[in-house]
């Protein structure tokens, strides 16, 4: 047991840092959101600098263009990112989830086709899971794929889908067979999102912005060569995306919550210093977040030592998620009345859109029922609810 | 960063958990509690014979050489199992002072020699206890409230007011010397006394402005230790309500089955890993005397103890009726959380201190 950096790690964290401070360009820093076509173009600038610096895809294997390092630089490069209050790659979702998805499952042609462009953030990814009547039941999919001589045929309609709007390939979660088993029949695709047929429509959300979208696929042609496993095999490819959705992702949620944290802590000293309730509620959140920090840790050197992500990650993801609400929430109460107003830049409507954005937390990526029933039958081994 | 325990310190907790199970089973407890002196006294040497009452002590002085993180292991074990004895008292309260009696460590790590300290800090008069010298000895007069293990210990590690200061003595218990008087405590299993010095005989074990030091790398073991405890004692929590709700049946299913009985423990079972993250820690840092010990242990001990509470009171709710029985062993469990909760203040005060090292003012 040792929570200092080791010397190739502090190096790497120097590095980083001074690098951060250096590039950081400064309509990204206090980064809210990829939302309007200026920011667009700063944040495929900013990509393509973390690639060309080395940081894009650092666990990914060196023979496919990543770093080929240990999990813990990642869980470093997140830290120093949240530290700096810079963005992340813009392509999380190929990054994260169809990036090692593809390397998982995919064909050599398939691998040398889409993964260095990942890296480079010159094609961006969004995930087709989500439908309007399948939420937290992931199996129950009803887009359909058919094959038809050489190619898939589409049809259907995707929700909840971060960056479709921008996205040029989207992996795909479809029924291809009606079986017994709903686990079985389900067909795994990349699609191209400028084909035929593929309509996004942003969704408003309650900030007023628009995170997600809707993708109607409506007899969209996908050709024979991007099906990914096996036909009637998609479950288990999807579930090698969601548990890479786990991996290091308690840092990222970590390293959110240490800005935030920062933010209440900055907003307290100056509004509310000596009201006891709010000092006891801050520093309730300063521990919260400690300790979600550490068990990042512990998750860490279990995934290090297993290269399988435990729990912890369900733990992870339900406790920064009702951390974030409540500390956004505790921050409205410090500014009072003024955080009613949603212009300006400052404080007030800062807070009021994180605070309303924190909505979203314990609803998307699983929501926090689901969590606990994972936790539940999968950990402590209770019987299904179901 | 490796935030791991290595295979040895696996393997200790392995032996630990193997070795407390055996000798005592959830059936015991009762027994212990009602015994007269609330401790099963056999057990010391078995524990010293493990290692574990010197594990942090020298090799060169009889003990296992080891760290806080190695001791730490064993107090969540120990809080596991609801061990009764004076191990928090001597190792986590006086050994940071018996540090300055190396005559004393040797017979501490042999199992010899048990202890606790007498800290005037939670009398409700504020009164300190004081010490006048008297040719080579120390002489202590007043009294000491709400001392942990008080009449099951050799001697009494004591905060008292000489003429420079507070300095740190021992004043070692012989013919019913100082009085304990044990007070009738929730927790059966780790008793409250009060101690009464009238003119004691003591010996100096450090004098101001050493002792303050001495003092404060204390509370912070103890507050580490308890959290550790705490742990324990939430995961034991845990598995017994999970235990219960796999097997008993309701409307012909398990009560595990129902989401407002499962949601619960899955609650518990994240609170208590975070509590665990916080108290691994706080361990950490006290065996490597990081700077950031001070904050770590207050973290811990306020967000562990409070898990402990709610995890027994989740535990109890999720057994229904049997839960609330005496002959159930919950409560004893909930007794002892209830205890780390209020020793050495509550999480809210804790929580303040923190709040005053983060926001200043």
């Amino acid at each position: 047991m040792d929570l200092r950096d080791g010397p190739e790690e502090a190096a790497f964290r120097r590095t980083l840092r001074a690098w951060l401070e250096a590039k950081v360009p400064a309509g990204l820093r206090g980064f809210r959101g990829w939302s309007g076509p200026a920011a667009l173009a700063l944040g495929r600038d900013w990509s393509k600098r973390l690639a060309e610096a080395g940081y894009a895809g650092l666990t990914w294997p060196k023979e496919y263009g990543g770093a080929g390092r240990p999990w813990r630089y990642q869980a470093l490069y997140l830290e120093e990112l949240a530290r700096a209050e810079a963005p992340q790659h813009l392509g999380v979702i190929g990054l994260g989830m169809a990036g090692p998805t593809i390397i998982a499952h995919g064909r050599p042609d398939q691998k040398a086709r889409y993964l260095a462009k990942i890296l480079s953030a010159e094609e961006i990814w969004c995930q087709g899971f989500s439908e309007p009547g399948s939420g937290s039941d992931l199996a129950s999919v009803r887009t359909r794929v058919e094959l038809v001589g050489d190619h898939f045929v589409v049809n259907g309609q995707k929700v909840w889908s971060s960056y479709a709007h921008i996205a040029d390939r989207c992996i795909l979660l479809g029924r291809s067979a009606t079986t017994d088993e709903k686990h079985e029949g389900l067909t795994y695709l990349i699609v191209d999102m400028k084909s035929p047929g593929v309509e996004v429509r942003p969704l408003r959300q309650i900030t007023g912005e628009a995170e997600f979208n809707e993708i109607f696929f409506t007899d969209v042609e996908v050709p024979k060569a991007n099906l990914l496993g096996e036909v009637g095999g998609g479950w288990r490819v999807a579930m090698t995306t969601l548990s890479h959705e786990r991996g290091t992702f308690g840092f990222a949620l970590a390293g959110a919550l240490d800005v935030a944290v920062r933010k209440l802590v900055a907003l307290a000293r100056e509004r509310a210093g000596a009201d006891a309730l709010v000092r006891d509620r801050v520093a309730r959140e300063w521990i919260d977040l400690q300790a979600l920090r550490y068990t990042n840790y512990r998750a860490l050197a279990r995934l290090e030592r297993t290269g399988v992500p435990g729990p912890e990650g369900s733990v992870a993801k339900l406790r920064w998620s009702e951390a974030n609400q409540r500390l956004t929430k505790l921050a409205i109460e410090i500014i009072g009345r003024e955080a009613q107003v949603a212009d300006g830049d400052g404080a007030p409507a800062y807070w009021r859109h994180q605070q309303l954005r924190s909505r979203g937390n314990t609803i998307e990526a699983g929501t926090s029922e689901i969590l606990r029933n994972i936790i539940a039958e999968r950990v402590l081994g209770l019987p299904r609810s179901r | 960063m490796d935030f791991s325990f290595s295979p040895e310190q696996d393997q200790l907790r392995t032996q630990a958990r193997s070795f407390l199970e055996k000798r005592y089973p959830l059936a015991r407890l009762a027994e212990i509690a009602t015994s007269a002196d609330g401790w099963d006294r056999a057990s010391w040497p078995e524990l010293a014979r493990l290692g574990w009452t010197g594990a942090s002590i020298s090799e060169a002085q009889g003990g296992a050489g080891l760290s806080f993180v190695e001791e730490g292991i064993v107090f969540e074990e120990l809080g596991r199992a609801l061990y009764a004895g004076p191990y928090f008292s001597t190792v986590a309260l006086a050994l940071p002072a018996l540090g300055c009696a190396p005559d004393l460590l040797a017979k501490v790590a042999s199992g010899a020699f048990t202890a606790t300290f007498a800290s005037p800090a939670a009398n409700a008069s504020g009164a300190a206890v004081d010490g006048r010298r008297d040719g080579d000895r120390w002489l202590l007069r007043g009294e000491a409230d709400l001392v942990p293990d008080a009449g099951l210990v050799e001697a009494f590690v004591v905060p008292a007011r000489g003429p420079d200061g507070i300095g740190l003595y021992l004043a070692e218990r012989r013919d019913a010397r100082p009085l304990v008087r044990v007070l009738d405590t929730v927790d059966a299993t780790r008793r409250l006394a009060r101690v009464t010095f009238e003119d004691d005989d003591a010996r100096l074990l450090a004098a101001p402005p050493a002792a303050a030091k001495i003092i404060a790398a204390t509370r912070r073991r103890a507050l580490a230790a308890l959290a550790l405890e705490a742990v324990g004692v939430a995961s034991r929590a845990l598995a017994l309500g999970v235990e219960h709700a796999k097997s008993r049946e309701q409307f012909g299913r398990p009560i595990g089955a129902y989401q407002a009985v499962s949601h619960k423990l899955a609650d518990t079972y994240v609170e208590t890993e975070l509590a665990r993250s916080l108290a691994y820690w706080a361990a950490w840092c006290i065996a490597e005397d990081d700077g950031e010990a001070e904050l770590a242990a207050s973290a811990a001990k306020a967000y562990a103890a409070e898990a402990a509470v709610a995890a027994c009171e989740r535990a109890i709710q999720v057994h229904g009726g049997m839960g609330f029985t005496w002959d159930h062993p919950l409560h004893r469990y909930y007794k002892r959380a209830l205890w780390i909760e209020s020793f050495d203040r509550s999480g809210a005060a804790h929580r303040a201190d923190i709040a005053q090292a983060i926001l200043g003012g």
